[in-house]
């Protein structure tokens, strides 16, 4: 076991659901209790489903594996109720350092916008992220967690899936509305289904081991190619919680698995690197190779089968797009099954899920092929451009957006979303449909507060105004219409002066932007309004308040 | 630079003997490793002074022709 972390054993119960003669009915069983899976849950059950998670094991991620969490998946779970935790406990940093044999030639701050209440990126070991989250779901009405529940066969039907689930108790039945596979690379609803995942195999082999020291290196990512003490291969070093240092060694694809796992064998690579004076321990290592591949579609078996994180798609660890880009599925998913399980929006909208997070993973499949390439070349030639880009980076600023140790996970722009209203009026900036809402510091009665943390778990108009004062009558009653809707959007007005007392309707309150960062950010002027998802997208925008266009922008977002 | 502008490919070089000696010169007592190393940094620097996509994708398509 690891000398800084213990894994807790989490208890097997029998539900009443085993003793039950007619297999019992869950609107949503989201299948494996990775971070995927439990943001998944998480997601749902706030949105009030019932909702069911099921995992074979009965404790966390045994080793650390995932170890970097961007500021997007940090946003989610500050709406899933446990960012706060993660970031106090990980390790948060902005600046990735690179270097080329024996001197750094190049720097970069991942955060180019700042005034954002969560960083690029913390790290933080995998078992404490999912620890967390399962704490989180304890916390939560309507959300059950069932452990050493393992799935043994799934039917399904235009109406439902049946499941069979094995427990020590022997089998039992049940079903469910929707099904979410997060259940990993090796997926077996996959498997069960008769589905595949496609893709490329590297011909690669990289060590990582997590090592205990005191050392005072920065919280920044520090990639070498070629270093020194690694002569011809890449390292890479990332502090995590607890003194625990993740260090990834490539290794080449002709490295023998099982030896160089071996205490003997990693000990003396990580005295070449960190000294001899460096005392240090090992706490865990594995040596793995990594897959680029996706499913076909996302949806499957009659529409209510739902895969999601590695189970889906899986990328090369460089770029953090895996856990990342899983958890942006969870954000995508939770909300649309929501509406379609309300009756408010038609079951097409699960298509979306598909289109949306395919596009997202055809992203970070090429964008993680791309840094693969780079870090790995596989010519003569290729190794030479390799080797060029980064002698030159030293000095040219150009050569250094030709570096690519892994380009780093930023939720996908779904800008080709059906979901989105195109524009029909001209703005600036980043804040297109399709993008996830950039964060600002606002204030509430005076006090500071952020714009996401306003947002919630449903749609958001975002409306600017010189002074909340000084809005017309008509205009609050068209957003408590809007307030009222049978898909409700809450608008949020964002106002340039102090809001002062006054009341406002049902449905609507009003912030300041208090920075003057939201108007830039978005582009705004006053009467400006934004329509964002439950999900914090971006899916259409104006110039102007009109409730018929908000309306038509809505049911568009919903399918419909 | 425009977005119509092609690859250059009419003679534009002042003095060529002159620029060609300096090329070759420019590898002089390198390895072929060395030298491969160098044409690289030489072409992005080139490449970034171009700034072009549609230009450099011409000048790939040439250099490529012919060769297999």
């Amino acid at each position: 076991m690891l000398s800084t972390y213990e894994f807790p054993e989490y208890s097997y119960r029998r539900s009443p659901d085993q003793d039950a003669a007619e297999p019992i009915h869950h609107a949503v069983i989201v299948v494996g209790a990775g971070p995927v899976g439990l943001a998944a849950g998480l997601d749902c059950a706030l949105q009030g489903i019932d909702t069911l998670v099921l995992d074979d094991s009965n404790t966390v991620s045994v080793g650390s594996r995932a170890v970097c969490y961007a500021k997007r998946t940090l946003e989610v779970l500050d709406r899933l109720g446990c960012g706060q935790r993660m970031v106090d406990k990980g390790v948060t940093w902005n600046v990735g350092k690179v270097f080329f044999k024996d001197r750094k030639v190049y720097e970069f701050d991942l955060l180019p916008v700042k005034d954002q209440r969560r960083p690029a990126m913390i790290n933080l070991q995998q078992y404490y992220f999912e620890e967390y989250m399962v704490d989180r779901i304890d916390e939560v009405d309507g959300l059950e967690l069932r452990w050493k529940n393992r799935v043994t066969a799934v039917e399904h039907s235009p109406e439902r899936v049946q499941l069979t689930v094995d427990t020590p108790d022997g089998e039992y039945r049940m079903s469910c509305d929707y099904l979410i596979a997060a259940d990993g690379a090796n997926s077996d609803i996959r498997a069960m289904l008769g589905l595949e995942s496609r893709g490329q195999i590297f011909e690669d082999r990289f060590l990582i081991a997590d090592v205990v020291m005191k050392a005072d290196f920065p919280p920044e990512r520090w990639f070498w190619f070629d270093p020194p003490f690694h002569r011809n291969q890449s390292t890479l070093l990332h502090r995590q919680a607890d003194d625990v240092w993740r260090i990834d060694f490539q290794l080449g694809w002709d490295a023998d698995p099982e030896e160089e796992q071996k205490p003997e064998k990693v000990i003396p690579r990580l005295r070449a690197m960190l000294g001899d004076e460096r005392e240090f321990e090992l706490e865990w290592c594995s040596v793995y190779t990594f897959t680029c591949r996706r499913m076909d579609r996302f949806r499957h078996g009659d529409g209510r089968v739902l895969f999601a994180g590695d189970a889906a798609h899986q990328v090369s660890p460089f770029g953090a797009r895996g856990a990342n880009s899983g958890i942006q599925d969870a954000d995508n998913l939770a909300w649309k099954l929501k509406l379609v399980l309300d009756g408010k929006a038609p079951d097409s909208l699960l298509d979306s899920y598909s289109d949306e997070r395919v596009f997202a993973a055809e992203e970070n499949l090429l964008n993680s092929t791309r840094s693969t390439d780079f870090i790995t070349p596989k010519s003569a030639i290729s190794r030479a451009f390799r080797d060029a880009t980064l002698l030159l980076s030293e000095r040219h600023p150009f050569a250094r957006t030709l570096v690519n140790s892994g380009r780093l996970s930023v939720p996908a722009i779904l800008s080709e979303s059906a979901l989105n209203t195109p524009d029909e009026d001209h703005f600036a900036g980043d804040m297109l449909p399709g993008a996830p809402s950039y964060d600002a510091p606002i204030a509430i009665d005076g006090e500071p507060a952020w714009l996401l943390d306003q947002l919630g778990f449903v749609f958001k108009a975002l409306y600017f105004s010189d002074d909340v004062a000084s809005l017309p009558d008509e205009e609050l009653a068209a957003m408590a219409g809007l307030a009222r809707g049978d898909i409700p959007v809450q608008t949020l007005i964002v106002s340039a002066a102090p809001v002062a007392g006054g009341e406002l309707p049902d449905g609507v309150s009003a912030v300041e932007d208090s920075d003057a960062l939201l108007r830039k950010r978005f582009d705004a002027r006053p009467g400006t309004c934004y329509l964002l998802r439950p999900d914090q997208h971006i899916c259409a925008r104006w110039r102007a308040l009109d409730a018929t266009r908000i309306a038509a922008a809505l049911a568009r977002a919903s399918g419909q | 630079m425009s977005q119509a502008e092609h690859l250059q490919v009419a003679p534009r070089i002042d003095r060529p003997d002159d620029f060609y000696q300096a090329l070759i010169d420019t590898h002089r007592e390198l390895s072929d490793e060395q030298s491969a190393l160098l044409n690289a940094k030489l072409i992005l620097l080139l490449a970034n002074h171009i700034g072009d996509r549609a230009v450099l994708a011409e000048a790939m398509r040439i250099a490529r022709d012919g060769i297999a």
